[in-house]
Formats: structure tokens, sequence, C-alpha cells
């Protein structure tokens, strides 16, 4: 009896030895421009090849301009882009540059032209790969170094992690969604309870996701200090995966489906450790701090630091209150914001577009707010156009740009100026992460799209009843 | 010629202590993004912490640890719980080397960064909290403090009676305490990757 993550595990493992990490098969390797060039510059010096330029899948996303894209004004910005020009020529890697329409955030574009498929095992030069764990794939973030390794090698040598089980009972509540859910698992549990485990999220909420959800939930993974987070895949991985680019066509998708099935966990199988979420208790969340587990329900205030249990938390406490410029008590409710994110790896996908146009169609952004929508890839934008969304964005004051990491992390000219504060559906609310001196509150795409309206935190959940349902 | 998966040795190391004194030090913190776009793997050190060792117009911040005149030319770090969380990038390791630092102490580290800091012939150092706490009580008095570890008899111990043992795995001590290259180590299986590879047959994408 095995747990899927033992099952892709153990099929990956071309080598092992008694006291040393086991040497793993990757079967994809997704490549980016900021941590890639050191790893190039590694093999030239050692005179060794890419060993699969055919399982290795490059993009650029996180320097590019998202507003007159071919103008990078920052001359470092463009090297870094050049470089990975350069070596994906000598090497032979495909590479959807900035004139590529699939184009977009590593794990936005990997899922979307299907090079993610269950049982995989998946690296990248970023945390985030986690994401791609939603399909019943273990997927995980590497180190430059371990990147040259890959590209030598087309294998790994890893550590074998614990296995975790987050198990998610109940129903999300309406207007809650994966984005609420996992920062209310982070919140409740911390930022480190998953160090040193893979998680695998089961239950009958997980079930209930689609995709996008499944992909937001798995990303934000790291977020809880794990190592991966995966979903085994269903009915709803299937029909997301049918007919996409990379993925087997007919017969030999129908072969794929029944190969994927088993690599479920097997009933009776054991994890190391098991955690239990309800989710009914879930509300719509936003972040106070600096760190992804700061964070309460929009019904919530601000923390009182003196209340938390150790000198540690405490201190941690009072330093992001004075970071994020916020008192004690004050309701969630009552803080107002300047500017709006919406996008990224966690939340630029179509669906969220599609939540967050829900919410704003026929309002106007709120004078103090600039907000701006940043799909998550080429394809996304090209969707969310043929559906119109980008009008009511538009219409209602939205900036809407072209696909890039932008303000997830601001290495582009998406800045936050110090002391502005804003409601983003990124996944990091670190110090500076989004501009030094900014202030980043982590939420929903729908809580994003309420509060650039409002000009303050709302509770989405009362966006349809009459107005004074929502000041009450 | 060798390529970066050539790691530096570390045996022994004496040095003196700096005291960084938060949780959750996270990887934007420890090298901000604005200095990822480099393509070297050297002259990190220079932006290590930089929005806490540097106001807006680049002078130093008097009351961080690290610009403190008693910490000068420290080469052990000592910090709190879930130390390097947040991205992988490892121009965070290659900072925190540049800088000077061999060895950094903490409850906990992040997964990705305890990895990164082999790779580049860090040690990270795992205490438990009551053994930091009094390593932050040493390094607090003023007077600089100086600590020594051995890696091969995975011991940490000052001249004044403190003395704690820690935890490695086998192979990374061997790998910190020889140097030794793990992409040259891999392609010695070349054998098992190609009958993988013959069996699995991994699906090619763009041939
Ligand atoms: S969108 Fe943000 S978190 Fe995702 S890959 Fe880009 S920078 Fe990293």
């Amino acid at each position: 009896m095995k747990t899927m993550f033992e099952k892709i595990w153990d099929r990956h493992v071309i080598w092992s030895e008694e006291g040393k990490p086991s040497i793993l098969y990757i079967d994809v390797h997704l490549v980016h421009e900021v941590t890639s060039p050191q790893a190039f510059d590694g093999l030239r010096m050692a005179g060794r090849r890419v060993r699969r330029p055919d399982l290795t899948v490059a993009t650029m996303d996180h320097n590019v301009p998202t507003k007159d894209r071919f103008v990078v004004v920052d001359e470092i910005s463009q090297q870094q882009m050049d470089a990975l020009t350069r070596n994906a020529q000598e090497f032979g890697i495909r590479l959807y540059d900035l004139h590529a329409v699939e184009q977009g955030v590593v794990h936005v574009m990997g899922p979307e032209i299907g090079l993610t498929h269950p049982g995989h095992t998946i690296v990248c030069g970023d945390s985030h790969t986690s994401t791609h764990g939603a399909f019943g794939a273990l997927a995980f973030g590497i180190g430059t170094s371990e990147v040259e390794h890959v590209l030598a090698t087309q294998c790994l040598p890893q550590h074998k992690p614990k296995t975790m089980e987050v198990r998610c009972v109940g129903t999300l509540p309406v207007g809650c969604t994966a984005k609420d859910l996992i920062l209310h698992i982070i919140a409740a549990h911390g930022t480190d309870f998953a160090t040193g485990y893979v998680i695998e999220y089961t239950g009958s909420a997980i079930r209930a996701l689609s995709m996008e959800q499944r992909m937001t939930v798995c990303n934000m993974s790291i977020e809880a200090g794990a190592r991966a987070g995966m979903i085994a895949p269903d009915e709803t991985t299937f029909a997301y995966l049918r007919g996409r680019p990379h993925v087997p066509q007919g017969e030999a998708f129908d072969e794929a489906i029944a190969r994927w099935k088993q690599l479920v966990t097997d009933e009776g199988a054991q994890y190391d450790a098991c955690v239990v979420i309800d989710v009914g208790a879930v509300c719509p969340q936003v972040t106070w701090g600096t760190s992804p587990g700061m964070g309460t329900s929009i019904t919530g205030v601000v923390p009182d630091p003196d209340q938390f249990a150790t000198a540690n938390e405490r201190k941690a406490a009072r330093d992001a209150l004075a970071y994020m410029g916020l008192h004690p008590g004050t309701k969630m409710t009552d803080i107002e914001i300047d500017r709006v994110f919406i996008g990224s790896c966690t939340n630029g996908r179509i669906e969220d577009l599609r939540a967050a146009a829900h919410i704003v169609r026929g309002h106007r952004v709120s004078p103090r707010v600039h907000a701006m929508v940043v799909p998550g890839s080429g394809l996304v934008k090209r969707q969310a156009e043929a559906e119109g969304l980008d009008r009511i964005f538009v219409d209602a004051g939205f900036e809407w740009r072209d696909a890039g990491c932008s303000m997830c992390l601001a290495m582009n000219p998406d800045v936050l100026a110090p002391g502005e504060r804003c409601a983003s559906t990124s996944n990091r609310n670190f110090e500076g992460r989004q501009g030094r001196g900014g202030r980043t509150h982590l939420v929903s795409p729908e809580m994003a799209a309420a509060a650039a309206i409002r000009g303050r935190f709302t509770d989405v959940r009362a966006w349809n009843a009459p107005m004074h349902a929502n000041h009450a | 010629m060798r390529g970066s998966g050539f790691v530096q040795s570390l045996r022994t190391h004496t040095g003196k202590v700096v005291p960084l004194d938060r949780v959750n030090v996270d990887t934007d913190a420890i090298i901000p993004k604005q200095f990822l776009k480099r393509i070297e793997r050297t002259g990190f050190g220079q932006f290590l912490f930089y929005e806490w060792r540097f106001d807006v117009q680049g002078n130093p911040i008097d009351t961080f640890s690290l610009n403190a005149p008693q910490y000068k030319g420290a080469s052990i770090l000592l910090t709190r719980a879930n130390f390097g969380c947040g991205s992988s990038r490892e121009h965070a390791p290659w900072a925190i080397a540049d800088y000077g630092f061999r060895v950094i102490i903490a409850p906990s580290f992040a997964d990705i960064f305890y990895n990164n800091c082999f790779k580049n012939g860090i040690l990270p150092l795992i205490l438990s909290e009551e053994r930091v706490d009094a390593l932050f009580d040493r390094t607090g008095s003023g007077v600089p403090y100086t600590l020594t570890v051995d890696v091969a008899s995975c011991r940490v111990y000052d001249d004044a009676g403190f003395s704690e043992t820690f935890v490695i795995d086998a192979h990374r001590k061997h790998a910190l305490i020889e140097g030794i290259d793990d992409i040259e180590q891999t392609l010695l299986l070349e054998e098992h990757i190609a009958a993988y590879e013959r069996q699995c047959a991994p699906r090619s994408y763009f041939g």
C-alpha cells in the first residue's frame, strides 16, 4: 500500500544507495530567465551539454514589462532575457519568448499547454513549482545549482521527504475561494508546519475544486513550508487535460487515463502526518502582516501583538504592524488601499479573471485606487478578451496588461511606492516584496476586485446584497 | 574544468557571531529582487539584507546588527526559526557566502534554502530554541563573541563553556568536508539513466 507520492517517487528513482540521497529522474524541467543564467554558465565552464533539451522548456516571465512589452527600459533585465534567448539557442531548448502567444508565468503556461501530466516529476528554479502538483505530479522548486544538475543529467539527487495528508472536509461556503482555503490553512497552522513534507490534499472539499482552484491551493504549499503539494488526478483533471497540446491524443489519451488512475493513494496507505481542515469554517481572508500566515478573516481585526503566545511571535507581530502601518483592533474592513494587483501564478488564470470580472461588472474603481489586471499568460489574456472580460475591467477603470509576474515580485516596472498599500492576489506579503516600503495584503481575486471598487477591504459575501448591508 | 557543481569544502570554522533576531527571515529580505538581475554567481554580498542594512539613500542603518562595529567581520550568522523561507533563489546563499558567512545557526530552516546552502559550502546548523536563546544572550554583551564549528565531530563550542552537538545527514557532511562535485557523481550513473530512459521513455515535448 502506497501513497501517490510514494508511487511517483519509487517509479522515478534510478539509483539509490544506503546513506545517500536517491537519484530521481526528472520528466519536465521548466526554465525561466532569473534562476538559469548561472546554471548555463556552469555547463559551459565544465564543457557539459543539456542531456534532454526535449524535456526542457523555457519562458520569460519575472522580468518582462507588462505594458509596451518590447520596450525594456531596464538594461539589466534586458540582458537577463537576452541571456536566456542565447542559452536556449546554444543548448537547443524550446523558448516561449515575448513573441509567443503562450508566453506567461511559467506555472500558468506549463499546465495550459499540457506540459504537466499526472505522475510526472517536474522541477523548475522557482519555489511555486508546487503548483503543478494539482495534477497529481510531484513538482517542486530547486536552486540554480540543481537547475544545472538537471540540465546536465536530467536527474536530481533528493532526500526523500515525509508525507502529510491535509484532509479538507465539508463544503467551502459561498463567497469563499481556494485562495481563502489555503490562506486559512496557513494562518491556522503556520508558515512552516509542512517543512520537510510533501502535502497531499484530500477530501470532498478538494474533489469539488476546479483545476484552476486546485492549482491555487498547491501553489501556496510552499508558503506552508512544504516541499510540494499534490492532489490526486480525477475526472476534473482528465477533462482539463483532454485535447491540450503536448498531452496524448485520441486512444493514447484514454490509455493514459487508465495509467493515471493507478496513481491515487491506496486505501490504507499511511502518511507520516495528517491535518484535518473543516472547510465549512473558512471565511474570506485578508493578511495583515509580512508573512503569509499573518492573516485573518474579513470580519476580523488587526491583532494585538501582546496576545501572541511566544516572545518571538510577539516581536514578529510588532515588527509586522510597524512595517504595515497598522494598529491593533482596526477592523479589516476599515483598511483603505491604494493599489490592486490581480494576477500571478496563484491567481492569474482564466477562472480568477472571470471571478474578479463578475464582481467588477457595472462598477467603477474607487478614485483612491490604482488597479491593474495582469493575465498569467498570453493564452489567458486571449481567452479573457474573447469573453469580453478586458472590457469589463477597462470600463471600470482597471489597467489591462500583458502577461508576466509583474507586481507579484516587482522585478519589472510594476512596483509599489513606499507606504503604498496593495490588495494583491499573489502569494507573498514579505517586506519589500512588491517594492521597498510597499504594504501587501494577500486576498482572493474576488476580494481584490471588491476592494478596488470600495477603496477598502470588503466582505464579498455581501457583495450582491443591498449597499447598506456592506457598510453595516 | 569544473562546473559549479563543485562545492567548496568546510571542515572546521572559527568566527565571530552576529545576531539577527527575527523569525521567518525570507529570501526576499536576504537578497531583494532588484539584485537578481545579475547573470553572474558572484558579487551579491554587497546587497545582502539590503533594505535592512541601507536606507533609501544607500546609507548604512546603524541599528541593524550587521552594521554595528562589534560585529564587523562576523562569519557566523545567528538567527531564528524558518530562516530562508520563500523563493528558491540561490542568490540568497550566494549573497550570504559572498558577504563572508560560512555558518548559519537557527532553530529551523526552510527546505530549499537549507539544501541550497550545502551547494555553496555554507553550513546551516540547527540547534534547539533554548540553545539558540543562550547564544543570543552571549552575542548581546557588546563584546565580540566567537564560536568554533567542527563539522567532522558535529560540535559547536566557544572557549567559555558553551558546547553543543548538532545533526547533519551523513552524505551532506561528507560533501561539505570533501567538497565534491555532485553533477560528476550523477554523470557516473549514465548506464542507469540510459536504462531508465529506454524502459520508461519519458515523453519528448520538442524533438
Ligand atoms: S507570479 Fe510571482 S510567485 Fe509566481 S513565478 Fe512569478 S514571481 Fe514567482
